[in-house]
């Protein structure tokens, strides 16, 4: 699929979520990992599933679609998480489904235009075509890191 | 200095490790003399510590530290040479002078302003024993300058000659008067003559210290004469620029004796190939270490003798490592070591990061978490109990059990370094209000998990002051009474039934019932006609805003009491208990668990959902029959305990995972003893088990759950969450106030 070893390109894992295509850097990626019942915190947000057990540590799981305000579908065992790491933090991403890897130049990369602010404004990074569907790439610092008024 | 690959900043770190060694078995010696268990070698110790401080403190030019420290080692060195007794006054400035040197040590480690007033107040002190400000008598060289010498090499190396001649020269204070050359020593009374094969191995460059210093102390002992030997010295294009090729020969003549000599090389012992010969002189029975080939026969003209150097004090070495790494070229120990022979020296000890600690305690946690998915999958499974596989499952959880047990010793720490920090609050609060009061300690050697006992220094420091403080009666009091002028506090570690019990005791007068209770009534804190027995007004001390000092004085009584000791300790997942006999004294007994890491915890369920409860906050459980239950109010349900009421409060309605329950008959209530000495009762579904859970720590970044301390992983892979009750009732009964809760940064360990 890298045919090309060109350092500027970037890696993307893309993925579905609420039938949109998402995507993030590889980089950030740890793992993916099947869905597993999630223990619930008291009183969380409802983007926050819980937490689960990633081989003795625990790790917190965000329900992207909640988070994105995107519609929310029922969980279900094709449901995926994806492990990510921003700084030293981990956290579980929970999506729909990983659709594949994508090389990309910046080039290739459209920054997304200028509309009302809004929630989940600010975690898309870029925008970007292929096999003409748009793929929304997060910003995944933004995605990770709930404002405070959004956590109470 | 602060980058993390700074090489001198981490030599910097290293010496401040070893400083706090040192400074121990500074107490430690004191500690002994004081205790009149000492013996020749005590005092050497006491004084090698603080050399070795001082010397280390020179390299890093730490020179309010180095002051200090020479001054003391000054006095010590007159203990040691028998020059001065060392009686009860004497002891205390030297206790002093210790805790003093703490602080500079840690002043300079943090790079703080140097305490200049404190020092010269102690020094006075010090000068007070000795009958003015007296520096070695024998040996005089004021205010000597400890920075280490640049040594200038002018390697001028032509190719062909691979051992060519090496002059290299030590820069000469030029204040300071030339120093009698080497014949004239004649007259000495007993000259030995002894010549010394200094090979230094790689290590002992690394270390930092440097030849041209030593040799410079050996001066100092006698005439000397020092030739290099470049012989191994290998052509230039084969050169290892770090590599040493050089060895010396130096022909020392001295009337000390060969122990002396060889203290000089104390610094680089292990570090270096050293032989020290006697060749002539009357010390003839001083087992030479010889190895004949090695003698030198005739010394190379072509090297230029060490230049004369003033005399200047021996033992100073710029050198902090009192540990030297082991070599495999390690010195020849010579027979003479009487003098070197630290007590423990034959443990040996490993220093490691505690993050690589965390590291593994983590994996065998996740180990023992696996192990218990293993054995209930296997059960599952439907084998026969008799099958290898059950069988080899039992030998593994042995093993399991093993480990865990191992690792959670190596986060064990003795419980010394703690109770030498309680011995100088001793010696400081007393000073300050005029007792006399001597410390007692037990049981040193305790092992406590490091994290409990950097969280124990500030409930004991408290205690001990109020012991002090309270406690004891004044001098004039105890006389009256019959008792000894000084007063005793004793402390005490020991295991006792998987857990570890520290004892404060004093031997005052107990507490005074009548007046705690008058005071408690004033405050009201609890009500007029109250009859509280003994121990419930014993008990009466923990509550909060409770101080009996009728003045506030500097140590203690200060409004902050015992109910932040006793919460301290109870983060700590322990318990505190007082007793008193009137007349005879007050004892606290803390006790608490080994570890953080692991914790007894009471498995329940809660609306379907598995939790976890510190079982040592669990008083009681009760379950409910319909007579127990009162109403209050609509929504306020108090249950009955024997004569009590206490507070109904429904964990699943708290945590938000369901309404709350409309018949409580047959739920099961946890009886919580609250921080304010109120209790709670906790509305659960049933008590699944007890049993001992791996304590794992909750990531806050995202989102903090109120009243969840951290998690735990249970048999089945599945998380528990670990309840922090304190802050679910607090939450329950005063909404208003969402504090953090106190137990979670120590939980997760």
């Amino acid at each position: 699929m890298t045919s090309s070893t060109a350092p500027a390109l970037t890696e993307l894992l893309t993925f579905r979520l609420a039938d949109q295509d998402y995507a993030l850097d590889i980089m950030s990626v740890r793992e993916i990992r099947g869905w597993t019942r999630t223990t619930s915190l008291p009183h969380a947000p409802s983007y926050m599933c819980g937490v689960i057990n990633l081989r003795g540590t625990v790790l917190p799981v965000m329900d992207l679609a909640e988070r994105l305000d995107l519609p929310v579908r029922e969980k279900s065992d094709r449901n995926v998480i994806i492990v990510v790491k921003q700084g030293e933090t981990m956290t579980g991403l929970l999506v729909d489904a990983v659709s594949d890897i994508v090389a990309l130049s910046p080039d290739d990369l459209q920054p997304p235009p200028e509309m009302a602010p809004g929630t989940t404004q600010g975690v898309v990074s870029a925008l970007t075509l292929i096999d003409d569907r748009m793929i929304r790439v997060l910003d995944l610092a933004a995605t990770v890191t709930v404002p405070e008024s959004a956590a109470a | 200095m602060s980058t993390p690959h700074d090489p001198m900043a981490e030599i910097r770190a290293s010496f401040f490790i070893e400083c706090e060694e040192l400074l121990e078995a500074l107490q430690d010696g004191l500690q002994v003399i004081e205790d009149d268990e000492a013996d020749d070698e005590t005092i050497n110790v006491v004084f090698r510590a603080v050399h070795s401080i001082k010397g280390g403190a020179g390299a890093f030019s730490l020179e309010g530290l180095v002051r200090f420290a020479h001054r003391f080692e000054t006095v010590l060195d007159l203990v040691r040479t028998g020059q001065m007794q060392v009686e009860a006054n004497a002891l205390k400035v030297f206790f002093q002078c210790a805790d003093h040197l703490a602080d500079l040590v840690r002043v300079c480690r943090d790079d703080a302003p140097l305490p200049e007033v404190r020092s010269e107040e102690i020094l006075e002190l010090l000068d007070a024993l000795t009958g003015g400000p007296p520096i070695m008598q024998e040996k005089p060289g004021p205010e000597i300058d400890f920075s280490p010498k640049a040594l200038t090499l002018d390697l001028t190396l032509g190719d062909e000659t691979a051992d060519a001649a090496m002059p290299f020269e030590l820069p000469e204070p030029a204040d300071l008067p030339p120093f009698p050359l080497a014949d004239d020593a004649g007259e000495e009374e007993r000259p030995g003559n002894y010549e010394i094969t200094f090979t230094p191995s790689i290590e002992l460059f690394e270390t930092g210290n440097e030849p041209a210093l030593l040799f410079r102390n050996l001066e100092a002992l006698g005439d000397i004469n020092v030739n290099c030997d470049a012989s191994r010295l290998p052509a230039l294009a084969a050169l290892t620029p770090e590599a040493p090729h050089l060895s010396w020969q130096i022909s020392l003549k001295t009337e000390a004796d060969e122990a002396e000599i060889q203290s000089i090389f104390e610094f680089v012992e292990g570090l270096c190939t050293l032989e020290i010969v006697s060749t002539k002189g009357p010390d003839l029975d001083v087992e030479p270490t010889l190895s004949p080939a090695a003698i030198p026969t005739s010394m190379d003209s072509r090297f230029p003798t060490l230049p004369p150097e003033p005399e200047s004090p021996p033992q100073i070495t710029p050198e902090p490592s009192a540990t030297p790494a082991p070599s495999p070229a390690a010195s020849p120990k010579p027979a003479a070591t009487k003098d070197k022979a630290a007590p423990n020296a034959a443990k040996s000890v490993v220093r490691v990061d505690l993050d690589r600690i965390e590291r593994l305690v983590n994996l065998v946690g996740e180990l023992v978490i696996n192990q218990a998915m293993l054995s209930q999958s296997l059960e599952q499974s439907g084998l026969s109990p008799h099958s290898n596989a059950m069988n080899g499952l039992e030998e593994f959880q042995r093993l399991t059990r093993d480990i865990q047990d191992s690792v959670m010793m190596i986060r064990a720490q003795p419980v010394k370094s703690l109770f030498q920090r309680m011995s100088r609050i001793v010696r400081e609060s007393s000073a300050a209000v005029a007792k006399d009061v001597r410390l007692r300690t037990e049981g040193e050697t305790t092992e406590v998990d490091k994290t409990v006992i950097e969280r124990l220094a500030d409930p004991l420091t408290h205690i001990i002051r109020n012991a002090v403080d309270h406690g004891l009666e004044t001098t004039s009091e105890r006389l009256a009474a019959g008792k000894p002028a000084q007063g005793q506090v004793s402390l005490s570690a020991a295991h006792r039934s998987g857990r570890v019990v520290i004892e404060i005791s004093d031997d005052g007068g107990g507490i005074n019932r009548p007046k705690v209770l008058q005071i408690a009534i004033d405050k009201g804190l609890i009500p007029a006609d109250a009859t509280p027995s003994s121990s419930e007004i014993d008990n009466l001390l923990f509550l909060p805003g409770f101080s009996t000092a009728t003045e506030v004085s500097d140590l203690s009584g200060r409004g902050v009491g015992m109910d932040v000791v006793r919460t301290a300790i109870q983060a700590l997942g322990g318990r505190i208990t007082i007793s008193s006999d009137p007349g005879i004294g007050t004892t606290f007994s803390i006790s608490l668990p080994l570890t953080l890491a692991v914790l007894d915890g009471m498995v329940i369920e809660v609306a379907r959902e598995t939790l976890v409860l510190p079982l040592n906050l669990v008083i009681e459980t009760v379950t409910l029959t319909q007579n127990d239950v009162e109403m209050v109010r609509p929504g306020a349900l108090v249950v009955r305990v024997r004569d009590g009421f206490v507070p109904i409060i429904d964990l699943g309605k708290e945590l938000g995972y369901r309404d709350e329950l409309e018949d409580l008959e047959g739920s099961v209530v946890l009886l919580i003893a609250h921080e304010d000495g109120n209790r709670a009762a906790l509305l659960i579904d049933n008590i699944v088990d007890q049993r001992q859970v791996v304590i794992k720590g909750l990531d806050e970044s995202l989102y903090r759950a109120p009243g969840i301390a951290a998690a735990t992983i249970l048999g089945d892979g599945q998380i528990a969450l670990i309840l922090d009750p304190s802050d679910i009732i607090a939450q329950s009964l005063n909404p208003s106030t969402a504090r953090p809760a106190p137990m979670t940064e120590g939980m997760i360990a």
